[in-house]
């Protein structure tokens, strides 16, 4: 597997320390003084998402990750594993681990995108926004339009999510799959 | 890369409007203050057979030559000829060098007092950039004088060592980078002086104190505007300085470029002890202007790729 040095850094490129293959989403070149080039880099893991800044000289050498996307189409679930589906009807199980709350977010023939790195399915990636049907809630007080006030209500999987005063059971929501937040109401035709 | 939308363009250009007319008063008001206290203006190639040796900063070349890093060289030869107020503004290049603070072709401004020190020429930066925020309406600089500080002083308080005692450049321009620039002071200029001799570059040696060199720097805003010297005279340092260069550049296996012998030749002659500085007139726009990149102060950053056959050889690709 080729390597990156320093030089070959750049915004969005996919780098791996420490056998985590983390996306460069900051960069910066600086020359202080009449001294050597400096890389400052933040790095933001693929795996949970966090971030950290590091500083590298330009022979600083870092590993180019084992990374591969693959598309596919959620199909059902069997207790903790979800079963998906890609364009050659090719099959492939995703535990709940790795799906983290988007499990509660798949609908029928969704389409997910999933990194896997060393052949392993590390990360998920749903639309950004998907639409679910409220199962439980509190009534609302009725003309109340105030999106401020918050209240929980559950979908399915018995998942919950924090929505405005004025959505009601049997309401359907879209929701931002980047957040897990509520993101509109959708109006019925 | 993809090209941005024609429409995009235009709408980029016309944002930058405010900007570049303020850069243009910023020109307008140097030359102004150059002209108020006497020097000449001169104009020294940007096409070079040798470009000044430095570490770390790489020549792009061009024809026989290099386009040239900095005008310093050239300049030096008139102040040996006896010229004694001079300066130039105009394009340099540096290869490689792109990042918000930096652009691999700028507009730099080199000033020279001969008979004089850094701390003429410090207090020149002081009276120029007062000036030259004043005419271009910028928000009001403090009152000079300004702070000063010592490398010594700033390393020993910011990262516990001091540079002056034991020198090590990975940890110098680490700390610098990490420590010492993110501590400077934002509400008024500052000047960091007195480099470890290790690092003068084209620096003397402090008479009388020589593990420093008589170097500074100004900052605004954490921001390195300028690089100043009480310059070197003497031609067999500057040889040894020179040769010693070339040596550290070949083993890290960076480009290896001629000695400018016409330069030394010219310092063996005789050259009056002065004092000069280099300004990045880019960064001092940013910084005058509030700005945080060199995007909101330059037209056009558009990064040149272009693949080349040479005659009877492959096809190679360079890019900047």
């Amino acid at each position: 597997m080729a390597d990156y040095t320093a030089s070959d850094f750049r915004k969005g490129l996919r780098v791996e320390i420490d056998g985590v293959p983390y996306l460069i989403s900051e960069f910066n070149f600086v020359k202080p003084g009449k001294g050597a080039a400096i890389y400052t880099c933040r790095l933001k893991s693929l795996i949970d998402g966090g971030t950290f800044v590091r500083a590298f000289r330009s022979n600083d050498v870092l590993k180019k990750p084992d990374l591969e996307e693959r598309t596919m189409r959620y199909s059902h679930n069997e207790t903790d594993h979800y079963i998906f589906m890609d364009e050659n009807y090719e099959q492939f199980t995703l535990t709940a681990e790795v799906l983290g709350n988007n499990r509660f977010f798949l609908y029928d023939d969704c389409e997910v995108r999933v990194l896997y790195h060393n052949g392993r399915a590390v990360d998920v990636t749903l639309p950004t926004f998907i639409e679910k049907e409220i199962l439980d809630t509190e009534p609302g007080a009725r003309g109340n339009t105030a999106t401020n006030v918050l209240k929980p209500a559950k979908i399915n999987g018995g998942f919950e999510i924090q929505v405005p005063l004025f959505v009601n059971q049997g309401d359907t929501i879209k929701i931002d799959t980047r957040t897990g937040e509520y993101a509109d109401r959708v109006l019925k035709k | 890369m993809a090209s941005p939308s024609p429409y995009h363009e235009k709408g980029r250009l016309q944002s930058l409007q405010p900007a570049l007319i303020f850069r243009s008063r910023i020109l307008s008001a140097i030359r102004k203050w150059f002209e108020k206290s006497g020097f000449t203006e001169v104009e020294t190639p940007v096409r070079l057979p040798a470009p000044a040796l430095e570490l770390h900063i790489d020549a792009e070349p061009a024809g026989a030559g290099f386009l040239r890093t900095s005008p310093e060289l050239h300049m030096k030869r008139l102040l040996a000829a006896g010229y004694d107020k001079i300066y130039q503004m105009g394009p340099c290049f540096r290869k490689g060098e792109w990042g918000h603070l930096h652009h691999p072709e700028y507009t730099m401004l080199e000033w020279y007092r001969a008979n004089a020190d850094y701390l003429d020429i410090l207090h020149d930066t002081e009276s120029l950039v007062t000036q030259v925020s004043h005419s271009a309406g910028s928000r009001p600089l403090p009152t000079p004088p300004w702070p000063r500080f010592t490398v010594e002083e700033l390393y020993l308080q910011h990262a516990g060592w001091n540079p002056v005692a034991s020198y090590s450049a990975e940890r110098f321009e680490h700390d610098l980078v990490t420590l010492i620039e993110p501590a400077l002071p934002r509400d008024t200029p500052v000047f960091v002086m007195d480099y470890p001799a290790a690092a003068a570059a084209l620096s003397r040696r402090k008479p009388g104190h020589e593990a420093v060199a008589e170097r500074f720097e100004l900052y605004i805003n954490g921001v390195e505007i300028t690089n100043a010297f009480s310059e070197l005279t003497n031609p067999d340092e500057q040889r040894l300085r020179f040769e010693h260069c070339a040596q550290e550049r070949k083993a890290m296996g960076a480009p290896t470029y001629p000695l400018d012998e016409a330069f030394l030749a010219a310092l063996e002659l005789g050259m009056p002890p002065s004092g000069g500085i280099a300004m990045g007139i880019d960064r001092l726009v940013m910084v005058l202007l509030g700005a945080t990149s060199l995007d909101e102060v330059i037209a056009f950053r558009e990064r040149i790729e272009r693949s080349i056959t040479p005659r009877g050889g492959s096809s190679g690709i360079d890019a900047i």
